[in-house]
């Protein structure tokens, strides 16, 4: 898999207009096997996004053998809520998964509402 | 599947520990975080049981520096040896791009090391990868089990079950003593590199 600069662009773009700028700290765009595709954050957010892509690819992973195992193709949800800190995956497409840092001053609806839109452009891009 | 991002000059590759249940692999990872700090810039992840065994996986990204003015940056994971923890042991090699097999050098485990390479094949063969294709280092871990008196397989014997038709680079190694564990990564590292530079100029020529 190979992403040119004018691809990356327009995926940092996409993610910083409509992700970043609406307060999700930040968003990592990984692939089904762990790596780092892109990410973004707000500058005041230091993560090891290497090992959240990491865990956040295989709880995915576990996540969909558990939809199956119960009869579902997928979970069209996956969330996990903290004190602070949540974290929202959305699936991009097969082999793509969006991972969202935010806390409590946004709302998971309003994130929702915006993720529609972001995975359109995405897919625009990285599916071809 | 790894990713080579042109904008920044960033690869990244998965390499994968696999054998069977308290071969090593944890012990090989540890062992190369531990020796290799300056290359190694984020905590090891562990998902394990309370009984201290590998429940999903053991990852750490390490950093190769720049190759050829790419940044490469080597995913190492390992995969739950126990044979009840399938499941999660094929969503650790989804995008697998080369892989060491760590095999028990103590005699009582020989059968152990057979069955895991065959879910190996097994295993890879699920993402339509092939064990004779893929870049594969085997490692005879344990060898200094003989100085505490454990019967150990003889070399040939170990290449004989488990290399006689992989055919693939092989070492003897002790992962808690630290013996050949770096020259284990160094090999798989070489032999991933050089067959994805092999992929993506059959891809350019496309």
């Amino acid at each position: 898999m190979m992403l040119g600069k004018e691809q990356l662009e327009k995926i940092h773009n996409t993610l910083t207009e409509n992700l970043i700028g609406s307060g999700v700290k930040s968003v990592i765009l990984i692939d089904t096997a762990g790596n780092v595709i892109a990410s973004i954050d707000n500058a005041n957010t230091a993560l090891d996004i290497y090992s959240l892509a990491a865990l956040a690819a295989a709880n995915f992973g576990a996540m969909s053998c558990m939809a199956k195992i119960v009869g579902e193709d997928e979970f069209s949800l996956l969330f996990h809520k903290g004190e602070k800190e949540n974290i929202y995956f959305s699936k991009v497409s097969e082999d793509f998964l969006l991972v969202n840092i935010f806390d409590n001053q946004i709302s998971l609806g309003f994130l929702r509402l915006k993720m529609s839109k972001v995975i359109e452009e995405l897919v625009a891009v990285l599916v071809k | 599947m790894a990713f080579i991002n042109l904008k920044d000059k960033i690869l990244q590759a998965k390499i994968v520990y696999y054998g069977p249940g308290r071969c090593g692999k944890t012990t090989n990872l540890e062992y190369i975080y531990n020796k290799c700090r300056l290359q190694v810039h984020s905590e090891m992840v562990t998902v394990k049981t309370q009984g201290d065994r590998t429940l999903f996986f053991d990852f750490f990204p390490f950093d190769m520096g720049k190759i050829n003015g790419y940044e490469v940056k080597i995913q190492l994971y390992t995969v739950p040896g126990q044979v009840k923890y399938n499941s999660t042991r094929r969503l650790v090699l989804k995008g697998v791009d080369g892989v060491v097999f760590v095999a028990d050098s103590a005699a009582e485990r020989r059968d152990k090391n057979v069955i895991s390479l065959r879910n190996l094949e097994e295993n890879l063969a699920l993402y339509n990868k092939n064990i004779y294709e893929i870049p594969l280092v085997i490692q005879y871990n344990k060898r200094d089990l003989a100085k505490q008196g454990v019967e150990v397989l003889d070399v040939e014997t170990m290449e004989k079950d488990i290399n006689s038709r992989l055919k693939a680079p092989s070492f003897e190694a002790s992962a808690v003593e630290g013996g050949n564990v770096v020259l284990t990564l160094k090999k798989i590292i070489y032999e991933t590199m050089a067959s994805l530079e092999k992929e993506l100029k059959q891809e350019q020529a496309k």
